[in-house]
């Protein structure tokens, strides 16, 4: 098999917060009634979550969920085993109204890490990134800048970002300028 | 700026999350329709002053349309419900008579 060629080979920067461009994140795309029974059971034995409720996350290990929309879900997995799990899925839905998707290669992940990752994101999201407001166990879907972003926190000092693969360099630009050393606000850590 | 809840995702989202889209509540009238009704489909659309009946998006977010009622003159935001409807839910429109007696947009007061 062909090497997986990241978008941006892995590229990582640090100031306020560590950057790292994830290797190794499989995603597959659910669309479907996210409250149908057949749907929530397959999802449970192929991914081994519960899907979340309304902008909710699930994860066991490296497995999860994320809500997308009422009636979406992106499912983790290891990258090596998106496909096979998909198909997986898919099978288990046959007759359903649902899509499954792996939409691994149509993604960029980055990682934060950091305490000061709530004013790096808030800098580039319109989003209360207060702790009262946004907590580990959530995920939002958003804009950064001028690209559509889903962002959730896995905990207190780390978040993952996912964008489209076709603007993962301009991800990394503004993430990096808003985790500029010389550009801390200390809003959130004051 | 506006902040409008999506009443899908539940977010107050801010307006560059969001994008607008145009009037709410228009009936289309299609291929055998009578010319007057077709040109009023097409182009008459309110313009008011006040309380005012719009579509929107949530389009940086989880990609949904809805229908907001909103006061054109001072942004205020009176509420938000589900797209799948012709008509705003009664109790948005008590809210409205409510906190603007004497509305009227189109046929409804």
């Amino acid at each position: 098999m062909s090497d997986v060629a990241l978008a941006l080979g892995g590229a990582s920067f640090d100031g306020l917060v560590n950057i790292e461009e994830l290797a190794g994140q499989g995603m597959v795309t659910l669309r479907g009634d996210l409250s149908d029974t057949t749907i929530i059971s397959a999802v449970k034995d192929v991914f081994g979550v519960t899907l979340p409720g309304t902008r909710e996350t699930a994860f066991d290990g490296a497995q999860g969920a994320l809500w997308m929309s009422p009636d979406e879900a992106l499912l983790l997995c290891p990258y090596e085993e998106a496909l096979q799990r998909a198909d997986e899925l898919s099978a288990k839905l046959h007759g359903s109204h649902a899509l499954v998707v792996n939409v691994s290669d149509a993604r960029a992940v980055f990682r934060l890490k950091g305490v000061m990752l709530r004013e790096v994101i808030a800098k580039l999201a319109p989003v209360d990134m207060s702790p009262d407001a946004f907590t580990p166990g959530m995920v939002r879907r958003t804009r950064m800048a001028q690209v559509a972003a889903a962002f959730w926190m896995d905990d207190a000092n780390t978040a993952r970002i996912v964008c489209f693969r076709s603007v993962a360099a301009y991800m990394f630009g503004i993430l990096s300028v808003s985790a500029d050393d010389a550009s801390a606000v200390n809003h959130f850590t004051r | 700026m506006l902040l409008i809840n999506c009443p899908y995702c539940g977010v107050a989202a801010e307006e560059t999350e969001l994008h607008a889209g145009g009037e709410a509540h228009l009936k289309r009238f299609g291929p055998d329709s009578s010319d007057d009704d077709f040109t009023g489909y097409l182009f008459h659309r309110e313009n008011p002053k006040g309380v005012h009946f719009e579509r929107w998006r949530h389009v940086n977010g989880c990609g949904k349309w809805f229908h907001a009622a909103r006061c054109t003159n001072t942004l205020e935001v009176f509420g938000t419900y589900s797209a799948q409807t012709t008509e705003p839910p009664k109790d948005l429109l008590d809210t409205l008579r409510a906190k603007r007696p004497g509305f009227k947009w189109r046929n409804i007061a």
